[in-house]
């Protein structure tokens, strides 16, 4: 029996649910992007169109200040790909999951992937075996992730031409606690501590590195740290 | 500053982060190396955005009292590690630094 208007609804409207205490994680973030897209010197329109075509909340908080300071396009769009190739993983552990879904479906779902939607899903598709209820289920968390993140975007954009020095609110503390709260739970053995640790102080060390190149060595450091260290405590969970 | 070609770039650059992948997976396998790679990539880059804002200021170290990002990312990550709820990890982080900061 092919599954009913209702249940497409109902898995919709889970994945919804489900994704609400990121929604609110979102917002101040938002808020912070919108208004700092303002300041950067990028007009309203290209500020908001960003969160429509781009949708990466931290790659995207990262591109205002390259803007700010006049970074070259190419270099922009390279560090949003490093910036944001951990969904390479997010997209590879799904997609098993996804196994039979046409193109017409796996496109738009990767397009609206993200760190939120993701935790979501991993933990939602545990208790939904049919591929019909995982897709609506995702469909549904990332919708809800990007009206709030348009939304919030809009907000921040008129706050940012209403109210003069937005970064002063210190708004971006909602970035680390929502990256905070994703990344804690990851520390499932000695060797993740280890990669967050590489990773973060190389972070600290290689911060005046041109183009924020920093955060690329910081990943690569962080990774290699990482692999090497399952050589003394192997990992706990299958790769 | 050419803003349809930054759109088109960063719009190009995070696609190809998560559409080309989750097609060509959903009809084979990662190798190994590859994935065993790719587990590291979250906690590393959100640790590698989230550290400098934390702990420096303007590219110089801020460890003073007066940095309520301090104390309430240690609080952030202590209800996190016990918890394990994202909600509650958020509203106490972001009421720990906004009190912090209102009474420092």
């Amino acid at each position: 029996m092919p599954p009913s208007q209702n249940d497409r609804k109902q898995q919709f409207l889970a994945g919804a649910r489900d994704t609400f205490p990121l929604l609110v994680g979102a917002w101040p973030f938002g808020l912070i992007y919108g208004a700092l897209g303002i300041a950067s010197g990028l007009s309203p329109l290209a500020t908001a169109a960003m969160s429509a075509v781009v949708f990466a909340g931290s790659a995207q908080f990262i591109a205002v200040s390259l803007v700010a300071a006049g970074t070259p396009v190419l270099v922009i769009a390279l560090t949003t790909f490093v910036v944001n190739a951990r969904h390479i993983l997010y997209a590879a552990t799904l997609a098993p999951q996804l196994k039979g879904l046409s193109t017409r479906w796996l496109a738009p779902l990767g397009f609206w992937l993200t760190d939120e939607s993701f935790v979501v899903a991993a933990k939602g598709f545990e208790e939904r075996k049919t591929l019909e209820e995982r897709k609506w289920y995702l469909l549904g968390s990332e919708i809800a992730m990007f009206l709030n993140w348009q939304i919030a975007t809009w907000v921040g954009i008129a706050a940012g031409q209403a109210i003069p020095d937005p970064a002063s609110w210190g708004l971006e503390f909602a970035l680390v606690v929502t990256f905070l709260g994703m990344l804690v739970p990851m520390l499932k053995g000695r060797p993740e501590l280890i990669s967050v640790l590489v990773a973060a102080a190389t972070a600290l060390l290689a911060i005046n590195l041109p183009h924020r190149s920093g955060l690329l060595l910081a990943a690569v450091l962080g990774i290699l740290a990482g692999l090497l260290a399952e050589r003394a405590w192997p990992r706990k969970e299958p790769a | 500053m050419n803003e349809l070609w930054l759109l088109v770039g960063m719009a190009l650059a995070t696609m190809a982060t998560r559409i080309p992948v989750l097609i060509t997976l959903s009809r084979r396998e990662l190798p190994e190396g590859v994935r065993r790679a790719l587990h590291y990539v979250p906690p590393a880059v959100l640790a590698a955005i989230i550290t400098p804002i934390v702990l420096l200021d303007e590219g110089q170290p801020y460890l003073a009292l007066d940095n309520a990002m301090l104390p309430a990312s240690l609080i952030a990550i202590l209800v996190s590690w016990r918890t394990k709820n994202l909600l509650l990890t958020i509203v106490v982080g972001m009421a720990a630094f906004l009190i912090w900061r209102a009474f420092l």
